[in-house]
């Protein structure tokens, strides 16, 4: 890999001759801001926020486009860096509703990060604000394009990870939108609900309707975990709080880069069915009724060594599942082995 | 899978065949549909017109059951226009002269009769195939759930085999799993046949091992598979029945079979977080929690072991699957006493060769694919390079066999059955998901325009389907999705318990259950 | 015997004013006079002065009739052709003079031309390859497979020749990037997209001599080892595209196109995209999405399409007008070719004159050439005897020159460091009652519009400083909306993705720092100059001029006017509502706009 020497902020650098001026500043440890980055999407330079200042260049060029050569001098807080960031702020301000009390993003919204590191407390322009009408017709999602900023990673989310290409850039000028092929609501068009794109929206435009109102990210824990569903093993991090399940992120450092179906994504939610067995069951006469734990694991113990003393071990098989650990599946099939039979299965096959 | 989900994305060609990837397998259909972006050429062979064929360079639908003439077909392509891999089929196979013999008269044309797919579109997946420098074949139970379901799967690895499309990145051999865990379960022995890592019960020393490590003394005869158990309790050779988190009510074929045979049993335990189907049949059923509630490892797909993590409470007296076990096990005195999941695991690992260098902290975030012999191994997320584990690469010469059931005047359609992104097997999660049950919360049985015209059929109208084992009734989605003769249902809903229909005819070596193929009748309820 | 040769302009312009009905109504005369056998009749491309289309040469003796009607045929036909009597009142009249012209080359919107890229429009048949064929077609490309593609791009490099397009790149240098990008496919991609409102040049390139443009693309091809290529078209312009895929067809036709071409090893094929028409889809990254069959929205470079373009593939992407250099460069030779323009910018520039000026049209000037020449000279001057105010150039992102820049000379350095640019070449000129910030506005109003909005400060930020200047022509301007206009301008600039963006502010930076005084005036003292901003114009009786006719009065609809009869009236400002009637009806000239 050929080898570039660059000054960052004055700190001077050996990078690799591919980098962008965002890699090579990431790489050094100075944080840039953006909002339409994304490492495994296609590089946009979309919303300006990461511009920087390059000794000799005309203009402000944006890190994350930019790739690095021999002898770039590069600020990445100069004065004109900061004005034209304040100044992009201040015009997504001019923009977007001023709701970050309530709006769900507020903890994790990169809105508020950056206006708040660039001190931005609202907009000096006055004029036209757009007004998009709400779009909730999904279960799982709702989208605010008044608070869209235009970063586009839910397009490129879309179309490059998903492939379901449900929305996109509409319209021009001030009148663009970011929406549905015809502009009609998401559930007629050909979104498959993943959920993807409100995982990389940096604003409140794309919210979960899971945990609304009860999911500020100072307030829950994240537990790593793997979905239940299918064979493909999506990892992610459950948000808890009180005991509940408020929220999901995906594992975007997992295997599978964070990318998930709807299943995964938002079927979360039978763990709290109101008909899950909370205590055991015996059937009495043809009916259940509710036993102690003690009644019935003795019950089912005495049954197994009964017929294994009457009819040999053979007699007794056991249905594994494909759906519990390793672990439990290990100590089903020994179970089983150490009553003296190799009567056990699960529904592999199905 | 031999090779990873992420190299699908890289592969020069991917052949899918019986998978309705982007509906079953979502994040694998993202990569698919990436890799065709990029370059690849797809073949898709499917009896349904699935979303995939929309990417397909090739799409060649077949008649259900026909899988071994279409792959035999190719394979006399590949062979006769000289497109093989002969320094691989010298190097690392075996057995090539039989299978040369054998796929000698399926011409494509000669398959063009049996599935129904035209001669030059076989030849044209053939090319594609064997001509691209690395190529991916993924399948699932459209290939596996027929009574020649092991069969398929060899004719599968002979064209991997023929073009040295295995041991290789960005190729393979990849079935996926369509279970969360069904890979794990394999892996730990819940199967008739093998102890964990497939080590044989019928090997004399895989025995001494288990029998010294775990104090008891083990049976050297194979047991019974699912199918087979049932069959055993109906005839009063199995008695008691011990059922985790299965709902074989509905998932497995012949429901009404199924139930006659449990209502046989002497006892029945289920253990399940819902009362499931099944669970209404038990004497006794045991509360388990969910995989939000307990802590251990999955096994996707990829043959990755990662882990699950306790995020909740159980829920009400519930308790892990793993800790009622456990339970069981000490009241029937064999001194076992597991703390946590993770003391599960360090046995398992110190008597699975394949498991042996993996442990809870090394899981991280990211998991470990598995052969992992020692700590400091990496993992193989690629199988078989430079060398089959069984040593050559053994083609296999197969014929093709017409499916158990077929069409007649009494049973004119063919139903196949299968599942949507919506839903998850028999539903017990996913029907209790408010969201996804908003999006859809009943069958949609799937008929061809011209069908649904003979029957004066409309959009959503009740359909009375009936097998020679049972019937249900369904809505319709009139769609070209199917071609003409063939109906599609899920076994996601119980109120259209599709396997009720289903029959139980399986495959003799897998025992996988032909849920692919059934005749029916429909007619306007 | 040798036939006089009549040519016909059947370019767009023409067209429109009633050409072909002309060309039918001379072939019908001739014929019935039974002396067409005497005539060749040549429907030929643009001559560049559409404004007095449709336009009808006769050679050999180059007699330059215009605005020629179908009903002027039989006099034409009679007196001229037959009787050798000149027609005088179908001749140019010049301007100033009011003299007619009676040839071509005489008149003053020719005269300062130096039409090397545009030496076929008008002159051949553009549907006939024949033609280009005489003209010496196809000879550069001829020259140029004689060379190694090095030296192909040596030539050109040493040529001086500067994209067309706008930005005025090295053509060479892209050449030569392109030619070292690896890749295992090629492209030659031509820009013909001309979204400036206004401009025309590529289009008349196209329609007059489109083989020109496909012999630039052939050299381009081999020089960078392309065998495919597209012309990106705007479908608003059918009858170039006819031309061109007529042109096309020719060229396959005599191997010109297509495999081994003139029997060389080198192949190239030629396609035409149809675009919609977005005015940013002539950026060049957007024009490649668009290909593509994506939105056309622009992608950051670099890459640079010479590296990755077309599908990733290295791409040389040149405007019509540079491609139509090429052959030019190759048929007479470098040293002939660079005769003619400044050090930095060597060769023409074609120009569509619009505006308040008396001779609109089409000009291919020597680069160096001053404004003043172009405008006074070329241009005829002011219409109506007006005062010149302000030229702007470089289309809609362009800037604004005054009076004071007038003899600076054109060529691409010295136009951006006056805060304009050399742009496509639509060059608008305006006399004093154009309003310096309603300009800014309008031009705004036309890149806000067309902004793609894929990044912040070109979406946002041009409308806010469109908003701005709304306020500022309607009267509410404040204190502090200069410094945010100028904050705004500068932010856009610095930070937007493409050159629409980088280049949306120019109209109004350049306005402000030729014309702030302008501003200030809308701002401070409510009053706008031109009488253009309705809002901020008062309507005032002049006392000693009024005769107290009181028709004034009578019209006003709200009232505002008072006065006796046979004395001055008064305008109520207070009740006016500027709707100007009082203004239009007084015969004495008694009513101004302060
Ligand atoms: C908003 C915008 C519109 C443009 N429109 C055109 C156009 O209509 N025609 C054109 O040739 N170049 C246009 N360009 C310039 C092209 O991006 C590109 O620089 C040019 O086609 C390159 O050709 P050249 O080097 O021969 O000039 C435009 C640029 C921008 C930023
Ligand atoms: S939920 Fe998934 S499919 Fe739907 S718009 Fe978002 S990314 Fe696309
Ligand atoms: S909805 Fe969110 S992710 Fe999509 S463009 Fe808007 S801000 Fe970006
Ligand atoms: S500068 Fe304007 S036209 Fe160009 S990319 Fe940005 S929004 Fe689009």
């Amino acid at each position: 890999m050929t080898k570039v020497n660059i000054t960052i902020n004055g700190q001077q650098l050996e990078v690799d001759a591919s980098m962008t001026i965002l890699e090579a500043a990431e790489s050094a440890g100075i944080e840039i801001p953006t909002f339409c980055h994304d490492p495994e999407l296609t590089r946009v330079g979309a919303c300006r926020i990461c511009v920087v200042e390059v000794a000799g260049a005309r203009n402000l060029p944006a890190a994350c486009t930019t790739p690095v050569s021999e002898g770039m001098v590069i600020e990445t807080e100069s004065e004109r860096v900061i004005k034209a960031r304040r100044v992009n702020l201040q015009l997504i301000w001019a923009n977007h509703p001023q709701d970050c009390l309530t709006c769900e993003k507020t903890g994790s919204c990169k809105l508020q990060d950056y206006s708040y590191r660039y001190n931005v407390t609202g907009s000096p322009y006055q004029g036209e604000a757009k007004v998009f009408e709400l779009d909730n017709t999904n279960p799982f999602f709702f989208r605010d394009l008044n608070k869209c900023i235009y970063c586009g990673k839910c397009v490129r989310k879309c179309f490059e990870v998903n492939g379901a290409g449900a929305i996109e850039f509409m319209y021009r000028g001030f009148n663009s939108k970011v929406t549905t092929a015809f502009d009609v609501p998401l559930e007629e068009s050909s979104c498959v609900m993943c959920g993807m794109c409100v995982d990389v929206c940096p604003v409140g435009a794309l919210t979960p309707l899971q945990g609304l109102h009860n999911n500020r990210p100072w307030e829950v824990e994240k537990v790593l975990t793997t979905c239940p569903y299918c064979g493909c093993g999506c990892t992610y991090y459950l948000h808890v709080k009180n005991d509940k399940i408020v929220g999901l992120t995906p594992n975007f450092e997992g295997p599978l880069k964070g990318h998930m179906c709807v299943k995964g994504r938002f079927g979360w939610d039978f763990v709290d069915s109101p008909d899950r067995l909370k205590t055991p069951l015996i059937k009495k006469d043809g009916e259940f009724v509710e036993a102690t734990w003690d009644e019935a694991l003795d019950l089912v113990a005495s049954k197994f060594k009964e017929v294994r003393a009457q009819y040999g071990p053979d007699a007794i098989a056991g249905l594994s599942s494909a759906r519990t650990t390793n672990e439990e599946n290990y100590l089903f099939q020994k179970l089983l082995r150490s009553l003296g039979t190799n009567n056990v299965d699960h529904c592999a096959r199905l | 899978m031999t090779n990873t989900i992420n190299e699908v994305e890289d592969a020069k060609a991917i052949f899918v065949i019986g998978s309705n990837t982007t509906e079953n397998h979502p994040v694998i259909g993202y990569r698919i549909k990436r890799a065709v972006k990029k370059g690849a050429k797809l073949i898709v062979a499917d009896p349904r017109r699935i979303e995939l064929c929309d990417y397909a360079d090739v799409f060649l639908q077949l008649k259900p059951g026909t899988n071994i003439a279409l792959l035999n077909a190719m394979a006399h392509v590949i062979l006769k226009e000289g497109l093989a891999d002969e320094e691989f089929i010298k190097a690392r196979t075996e057995n090539f002269d039989a299978l040369k013999a054998t796929v000698e008269k399926y011409t494509p044309e000669y398959a063009e009769k049996i599935t129904g797919v035209p001669a030059e579109n076989i030849i044209r997946a053939a090319r594609i195939y064997a001509e691209a420098e690395t190529a991916s074949i993924l399948y699932t139970m459209g290939v596996t759930q027929h009574t020649t379901g092991t069969d398929n799967v060899l004719s599968i690895a002979n064209l991997a085999l023929l073009t040295g499309n295995i041991g290789k990145p960005f190729s393979g051999v990849n079935p996926l799993r369509g279970q969360n865990n069904v890979q794990g379960a394999c892996d730990m022995g819940a199967l008739p046949d093998v102890f964990t890592g497939y080590q044989s019960v019928t090997d004399e020393k895989a025995r001494a091992k288990f029998t010294q490590a775990w104090g008891v003394e083990l049976s050297g005869t194979p047991g019974l598979t699912v199918t087979e158990m049932f069959s055993a309790a109906e005839n009063r050779d199995i008695r008691a029945m011990y059922i985790m988190g299965e709902n074989p009510y509905l998932s497995d074929p012949d429901s009404s079979h199924v139930r006659y045979c449990m209502e046989q049993l002497e006892f029945l335990v289920v253990q399940d977080l819902f009362l499931t189907e099944t669970a209404k049949y038990a004497d006794v059923v045991l509360p388990a929690v969910s995989w939000a509630e307990k802590e251990g490892t999955f096994v996707n797909t990829e043959r990755r072991v990662q882990k699950v993590n306790q995020a909740l409470k159980p829920r009400g007296k519930a308790k892990a699957d793993w800790q009622i076990i456990n339970e069981i096990g000490k009241r029937l005195g064999f001194g076992w006493n597991y703390r946590c999941a993770e003391d599960i695991f360090t046995e398992i690992a110190a008597l699975t060769p394949s498991y042996a260098g993996i442990n809870y902290e090394r899981l991280g975030v990211t998991g470990i694919n598995w052969p992992c012999p020692t700590e400091d191994h990496p993992g193989t997320p690629i199988l078989h390079v430079g060398k089959f584990s069984r040593g050559l690469g053994r083609f296999s010469a197969v014929e093709h066999q017409d499916p158990a059931e077929k069409p007649d005047e009494d049973f004119p359609f063919l139903l196949t059955t299968g599942r949507v992104l919506y839903h998850y097997h028999t539903g017990t999660m996913t029907r209790r998901s408010k969201g996804l049950r908003k999006v859809l919360n009943e069958e949609l049985m799937e008929i061809n325009p011209h069908d649904a015209k003979a029957l004066k059929l409309q959009e959503s109208d009740l359909v009375k389907v009936s097998s020679r084992r049972g019937e249900v009734k369904s809505k319709v989605r009139i769609t070209d999705r199917v071609p003409r003769g063939v109906v599609f249902m899920t076994f996601h809903f119980k109120e259209t318990a599709a396997n009720l229909l289903t029959s139980s005819h399986s495959c003799p070596t897998a025992k996988i259950p032909e849920l692919k193929v059934t005749a029916v009748r429909v007619e306007k309820a | 015997m040798e036939r006089r040769r009549i040519l016909l302009c059947a370019g767009t312009g023409c067209i429109s004013s009633g050409s072909l009905a002309v060309k039918e109504a001379l072939l019908n005369e001739l014929e019935k006079r039974g002396i067409a056998d005497q005539f060749e009749i040549v429907t030929s491309g643009c001559h560049g002065f559409c404004e007095q289309g449709p336009i009808v040469i006769v050679h050999p003796e180059d007699i330059f009739y215009c605005r020629v009607q179908a009903e002027d045929v039989p006099e034409l036909v009679e007196e001229y052709l037959v009787n050798g009597r000149v027609v005088d009142r179908l001749l140019f009249k010049d301007p100033i003079s009011g003299e007619a012209v009676k040839n071509h080359m005489e008149i003053g919107f020719y005269a300062k031309q130096s039409r090397r890229v545009l030496h076929n429009c008008g002159v051949i048949d553009p549907e006939n390859v024949d033609e280009y064929l005489a003209q010496g077609g196809y000879e550069g490309l001829k020259n140029a497979l004689q060379m190694s593609p090095v030296e192909v791009i040596e030539e050109v490099k040493k040529s001086g020749l500067r994209g067309r397009g706008g930005a005025g790149f090295p053509t060479g240098l892209k050449w030569e990037f392109t030619y070292k990008a690896q890749g295992d496919k090629k492209y030659v991609v031509c820009n013909a997209d001309e979204g400036d409102p206004g401009a025309f040049m590529d289009r008349s390139v196209l329609e007059g001599d489109p083989h020109a443009v496909i012999e630039g693309m052939l050299i381009a091809a081999y020089a960078i080892g392309a065998d495919e290529g597209y012309v990106y078209v705007r479908a608003e312009y059918p009858l170039a595209i006819k031309r061109l895929r007529l042109a096309i067809e020719a060229a396959n036709r005599l191997g010109y196109l297509g495999k081994n071409i003139m029997g060389t090893d080198f192949s190239f094929q030629l396609k035409i995209k149809e675009g919609a028409g977005a005015f940013v889809c002539g950026e060049e990254t957007a024009l490649l999405a668009s290909i593509e069959g994506e939105r056309g929205m622009p992608r950051p470079r670099p890459p640079f399409p010479a590296n990755s373009g077309l599908w990733g593939k290295p791409t040389c992407l040149n405007n019509v007008e540079t491609f139509a250099n090429i052959p030019l460069i190759f048929r007479i030779g470098v040293e002939e070719y660079t005769k003619v323009g400044t050090e930095r910018s060597k060769g023409t520039k074609i120009f569509a004159l619009t505006g308040k000026i008396n001779n609109t049209g089409l000009a291919e000037v020597p680069m160096g050439i001053t404004m003043r020449e172009i405008i006074f000279d070329i241009g005829g001057g002011i219409k109506g005897g007006k005062k010149f105010k302000a030229v702007q150039i470089g289309g809609p992102s362009g800037g604004c020159l005054p009076e004071e820049q007038l003899d600076l000379p054109v060529d691409y350095d010295s136009l951006t460091a006056a805060g304009a640019m050399m742009g496509s070449g639509g060059l608008v000129i305006m006399d004093e009652e154009t309003c310096m910030v309603d300009l800014a506005r309008f031009f705004l109003t036309f890149t806000q519009k067309e902004s793609c909005g894929k990044c912040t400060p070109c979406r946002e930020g041009t409308k806010r400083m469109l908003e701005i200047l709304e306020r500022i022509t309607q009267g509410n301007g404040e204190d502090g909306d200069l410094e945010m206009l100028e904050e705004l301008a500068t932010t856009i600039k610095d930070s937007s993705l493409c050159g629409l963006g980088q280049t949306a502010p120019n109209p109004v930076l350049s306005t402000l720092r030729y014309f702030r005084e302008e501003y200030e005036e809308h701002i401070y003292e409510k009053k706008c100059r031109a009488g253009v901003c309705t809002n901020l114009v008062s309507y005032f009786i002049l006392p000693d001029k009024c005769v107290g006719c009181t028709v004034c009065a009578r019209n006003c609809p709200v009232n505002a006017i008072s006065g006796e009869r046979k004395a001055p009236h008064e305008i109520d400002q207070s009740v006016c509502i500027k709707c100007g009637v009082c203004y239009e009806k007084c015969k004495f000239d008694a009513i101004i706009l302060k």
